[in-house]
C-alpha cells in the first residue's frame, strides 16, 4: 500500500513538523517540502511530507475533511471534555 | 470452501495436507503466535481446533459472552475473561477498568444484573508500585461506578519474564433479568441492526500508545461499564434479539458471529457509521479498517425493526449511548455474508480480520 | 462527498463501455488501488466489460522468500534488532514469517515509520537495528532520508535491508514480454507525488497505452477510469493525471535527488517473477555500510515457486485470482501460499475478503 495521508502543518521546528490529523498529530519530517509554513497542508506518507497540497483542494478531495470551524457534535473523543462515569484519568 | 478437500488434478502434484510442507505453513501450526490471541480468524481456529475438542461441552459450546447455568441453579450467568493490555496505562483507562468493565459488560449483554466479581491479579516483579497503586484504584472507582462488588480474588507475583507488568483475570455473576431472552437464535430477517457509539476509539487509542508506533492524540479509550445503558435499553424495548460489545476485532467481528450462526447476512450502510473525524483519519492515516478496531464501551444490538427508533431514542438518551445510530438490517442472504453498502452506493463484504491488526501503509 | 458527481461518473463510465461493447482491460498498477477500488465499492459499480487487473504493484506481496529468510535469520541474533513496516510480519520466506519467528524469541520490532528505527538505534548504540526496507518510490525516498541522516549522525548501529522496487521499469517489462492485452494502465497517485506524472510518457509513447494517473478516492479513481475509457473510445493514447492536488509533472524533486544520492538502479528479485533487470533500487557505494547485506555477510538465495501457484500471472495481469486452482481451497489469507494472498492488500487477498 502506498498510503499518504493529508495533515495540516501545527508547528515548525527547522525541518521537523508537527502535523495535525483531526486529533492525531505526528511528527513528521518535512525534508521534502521545505517551503510549507505553519497552517499549510501536506501529504504524509511514512513519517516524511512527501508533498505540499493546497487546502481547498485537499478538502475537496478527500471527503473526510471537515470544514473549518464546522462544529464537531458532542463527541465523547472530540477532546478534553469530561466522559460519563468520571474515570480518573 | 472445505480447507481439507483433496481434489486430484491432472498436472498438479498430489498435495496430501500431510506431505505439503515446505515451510510456508505458518508456524502457528506447531506453536502459539500472537495473532492466535487477536479474536480474528486465527483464534477461531485455536478454539475449534484444540480448545472445544478438549473441553466442549453443551454450556461452553456456543461460546457466548456468559454461561447461562443450568436451571438447578436459577438463572445465573456466569462468566471470566483475561486481560493482558500493553500498555497498562492509556488514554481512557488502564487495565483495571478495562478488566472491570470487559466481566461487567459480558453478564450485561447476556440480559444479566451483574451481581459480582472475582479479580486475580499476577504481577511481574518490578512492577512500579506507584502504578499498581493507581490500577487498583481504578478497579475500585470503575466497581463502583458499575455498582458491581468485587467479593474475592488473588494475586501472585512473578518474576520478572516478558515485560508485560501484569495480568489480570476476572470471572463475573449475574442474575438473568426475567422475561428476558437473548441468543443468536432470536434472530430475524428484517431485524434491525444498532452501534451504540462511535466506533474504533478503544482500539486505535491502544496503537497511538503502542511502543515503535507512538503518536500524540485526542483519543481516549471508550472503556465502560454498559450495564446501566442495558438496563434502560432493556426497558425501552421488548424486541431485543441479541447483544454483543465489539471487543477484539470489532463491529466486523459480531457480524460475522452472527451470520456464521445464524445462517443470515448483514447488510451494513456505511453513511451510518458512528464514525469520527479523529477516529477516520487516524484510521487512513495506520491503514486499519475501523470496523475491525476493538472497543470497550460500545453495545452491537439486533432489535426487531418496528422496536427500531424507540430503542435508537433509549440510547441516545443515555449518557453512554449519545452517538448510537442505526447502521444496517439483517437479510436473508446466501451465502450468508456481511456485505456494506459504500457511501458510493457500492457494495463490499465485511469479514473478520485475520488476527492481530497492525498498521498497513506501504 | 459530492454522490451527484460520482453517480453521473459511474453512468458515463457504463455508457462509454456500453458503445465500445468488447471486454476492456485496465491494469490498477499500485497494490493501493487494488484495495482502495474493493473497500470503496467502485469495483463493484464498473460494467461487466471493464476489468481491473491487479499489477505488480504490492511491494510486500513481491517481496522474494529469500529476503524475508535473511531477515528472519538477522532477526534471531543476539543483539539485532529488525524493524519493519506492519505489512511484512506475515509474509511467509521458506522458513517461516517474521510473526511466526517473533513466536519463537525472534526480535521483530513494528514500526510506523523508518524514523522510528533510526531513533531507536539513535537511543540504543549497543544494540544493531536493521530496517526492512521495502516500497516502491513512494516510499524509498524516507528510507534515503534515513539513511543520510544516520551518516550525518555517524550511526554505527543502523543498516537497511533494501528491496526497493521500481514501478516504471516494471510496467515496462510488462509490456515488454508482450502477453497481456492491456488497453491502459491506472497509475499509482502516491508513487506519482514523487516521481511525477512524466514518469510514464515512455510508456504512452514507446507502447501507445493510456496512462491516468489516479488518487485513492473513489471519485478520483472514477475520473481516472472514465478518462481511459473516454480515450480508448476515441482511439487516443496520451497522459492524464486526475490528482493534480498532489501530483505534479516533475515530481517532487528534493524526494527524486535524494534517490540519486542514496540509491542506485540495479535488477531486482521479484516474488513469482523471478530476477528483473534495472527493476530495483539497492546502496550507492558511498552508502554501503549501512547495508544490512553487506554487514552481516548474508545474501539472498533463490526462491522455491510452489506447484500450482499462479501468482506470477495474477502479478503481471494475466490471471485473476478465482482462475487460480488453489484459491480458496489451499489457498488463503490464512494459509497464504504465494504472495498475492500473502499480504491483506493482495490481488489475491483482497478477492478474498473482499468479492466472494
Amino acid at each position: 500500500m502506498c498510503l499518504a495521508v493529508p495533515g495540516k502543518v501545527i508547528e515548525i521546528r527547522d525541518q521537523e513538523g508537527t502535523v495535525d490529523f483531526q486529533g492525531s498529530r505526528l511528527e513528521v519530517s518535512l525534508l521534502m517540502t521545505p517551503d510549507v509554513k505553519v497552517g499549510g497542508w501536506v501529504l504524509v506518507h511514512a513519517g516524511y511530507a512527501i508533498n505540499e497540497l493546497d487546502e481547498e483542494e485537499a478538502r475537496q478531495t478527500w471527503s473526510y475533511l471537515r470544514e473549518a470551524g464546522l462544529v464537531e457534535e458532542a463527541l465523547p473523543n472530540g477532546g478534553e471534555a469530561d466522559e460519563p462515569g468520571g474515570r480518573l484519568k | 470452501m472445505s480447507e481439507t478437500s483433496k481434489v486430484s488434478v491432472k498436472g498438479l502434484p498430489d498435495m496430501a495436507e500431510e506431505s505439503y510442507d515446505t515451510g510456508f505453513l505458518e508456524d502457528a501450526e506447531k506453536c502459539v503466535v500472537l495473532a492466535h490471541g487477536g479474536g480474528g480468524q486465527l483464534t477461531h481456529d485455536l478454539i475449534d481446533r484444540h480448545i472445544l475438542p478438549r473441553l466442549g461441552n453443551k454450556q461452553l459450546n456456543p461460546l457466548d459472552d456468559s454461561a447461562v447455568l443450568p436451571p438447578s441453579i436459577n438463572g445465573m450467568v456466569f462468566t471470566t475473561d483475561a486481560f493482558v493490555v500493553q500498555p497498562l496505562e492509556f488514554p481512557g483507562g488502564d487495565i483495571g477498568r478495562l478488566a472491570v468493565c470487559g466481566t461487567v459488560n459480558d453478564l450485561a449483554v447476556m440480559g444479566a444484573t451483574p451481581k459480582a466479581l472475582s479479580l486475580a491479579v499476577v504481577v511481574e516483579e518490578g512492577l512500579e508500585l506507584a502504578c499498581f497503586d493507581r490500577i487498583l484504584d481504578s478497579i475500585a472507582h470503575t466497581a463502583d461506578e458499575a455498582g458491581v462488588p468485587i467479593v474475592t480474588g488473588d494475586t501472585k507475583v512473578v518474576e520478572r519474564r516478558g515485560g508485560d507488568g501484569m495480568l489480570i483475570t476476572t470471572a463475573g455473576v449475574g442474575e438473568l433479568k426475567a422475561g428476558v431472552n437473548l441468543s443468536l437464535s432470536s434472530i430475524r430477517a428484517g431485524d434491525k441492526v444498532i452501534v451504540t457509539g462511535i466506533l474504533a476509539e478503544h482500539g486505535l487509542t491502544i496503537m497511538s500508545v503502542r511502543s515503535g508506533i507512538e503518536f500524540d492524540s485526542n483519543l481516549r479509550s471508550d472503556c465502560a461499564p454498559l450495564n446501566n445503558l442495558v438496563d434502560s435499553m432493556l426497558e425501552a424495548s421488548k424486541g431485543i434479539r441479541f447483544m454483543r460489545d465489539p471487543t477484539r476485532c470489532g463491529l466486523a467481528g459480531v457480524l460475522a458471529d452472527i451470520a456464521e450462526e445464524t445462517g443470515l447476512g448483514v447488510r451494513l450502510h456505511e453513511s451510518a457509521l458512528p464514525i469520527s473525524p479523529l477516529v477516520r483519519h487516524t484510521s487512513e492515516l495506520l491503514g486499519l479498517d475501523p470496523l475491525t478496531v476493538a472497543n470497550e464501551g460500545k453495545c452491537v444490538v439486533v432489535v426487531a425493526a418496528d422496536q427500531a427508533d424507540a430503542l435508537l431514542n433509549a440510547c441516545k438518551n443515555h449518557p453512554l449511548g449519545k452517538n448510537a445510530a442505526i447502521v444496517g438490517e439483517v437479510i436473508e442472504a446466501e451465502p450468508p455474508l456481511v456485505e456494506l453498502q459504500t457511501v458510493i452506493g457500492g457494495a463490499r463484504i465485511v469479514q473478520r480480520p485475520y488476527g492481530e491488526e497492525l498498521p498497513r501503509i506501504c | 462527498m459530492n454522490r451527484e458527481a460520482v453517480d453521473q461518473l459511474v453512468a458515463g463510465i457504463s455508457e462509454t463501455a456500453a458503445l465500445l461493447k468488447r471486454s476492456i482491460k485496465i491494469m490498477e498498477v499500485c497494490g493501493t488501488h487494488t484495495v482502495s477500488l474493493f473497500r470503496s465499492g467502485v469495483k463493484s459499480l464498473l460494467p461487466q466489460n471493464v476489468e481491473m487487473l491487479s499489477g505488480p504493484g504490492c511491494p510486500v506481496c513481491v517481496t522474494s522468500q529469500g529476503y524475508i529468510d535473511a531477515a528472519c535469520d538477522l532477526a534471531v541474533r543476539e543483539g539485532v534488532v529488525v524493524c519493519t513496516y506492519g505489512d511484512m510480519v506475515r509474509v511467509p520466506g521458506k522458513g517461516g514469517s517474521l510473526e511466526s519467528r517473533r513466536a519463537r524469541g525472534a526480535n521483530v520490532q513494528v514500526v510506523y515509520s523508518v524514523r522510528d528505527a533510526l531513533k531507536m538505534a539513535s537511543d540504543n548504540p549497543k544494540r544493531k537495528y536493521v530496517f526492512l526496507a521495502i516500497g516502491f518510490e513512494t516510499t524509498a525516498p524516507a528510507t534515503a532520508a534515513a539513511v543520510m541522516e544516520a551518516d550525518r549522525l555517524g550511526l554505527k548501529n543502523f543498516f537497511v535491508m533494501t528491496a526497493h522496487k521500481l514501478v516504471v521499469p516494471a510496467m515496462e517489462l510488462l509490456l515488454a514480454a508482450g502477453e497481456v492485452p492491456i488497453d491502459g494502465f491506472l497509475c499509482p497517485g502516491h508513487v506519482s507525488v514523487v516521481i511525477g506524472a512524466d514518469a510514464y510518457l515512455p510508456v504512452v509513447e514507446r507502447y501507445h497505452k493510456p496512462c491516468v494517473v489516479a488518487g485513492f478516492e473513489p471519485r478520483t479513481m472514477l475520473e481516472g477510469i472514465a478518462c481511459l475509457l473516454h480515450q480508448i473510445a476515441a482511439g487516443e493514447c496520451k497522459l492524464e493525471n486526475v490528482y493534480s492536488v498532489a501530483v505534479e509533472g516533475q515530481g517532487n524533486t528534493i524526494a527524486r535527488r535524494l534517490l540519486q544520492e542514496v540509491f542506485v538502479t540495479a535488477p531486482a528479485r521479484w516474488r513469482a517473477m523471478g530476477e528483473l533487470p534495472a527493476s530495483g533500487q539497492v546502496l550507492a557505494d558511498k552508502y554501503a555500510r549501512f547495508d544490512a547485506l553487506n554487514h552481516f555477510g548474508l545474501s539472498i538465495e533463490a526462491d522455491y515457486d510452489p506447484p500450482g501457484c499462479l501468482c506470477g500471472d495474477v502479478i503481471q495481469g494475466k490471471s485473476h485470482p478465482d482462475q487460480c486452482h488453489h484459491f480458496g481451497r489451499r489457498c488463503t489469507p490464512m494459509r497464504p501460499i504465494g504472495p498475492c494472498m500473502v499480504s491483506s492488500e493482495g490481488t489475491c487477498a483482497a478477492w478474498y475478503k473482499y468479492n466472494r
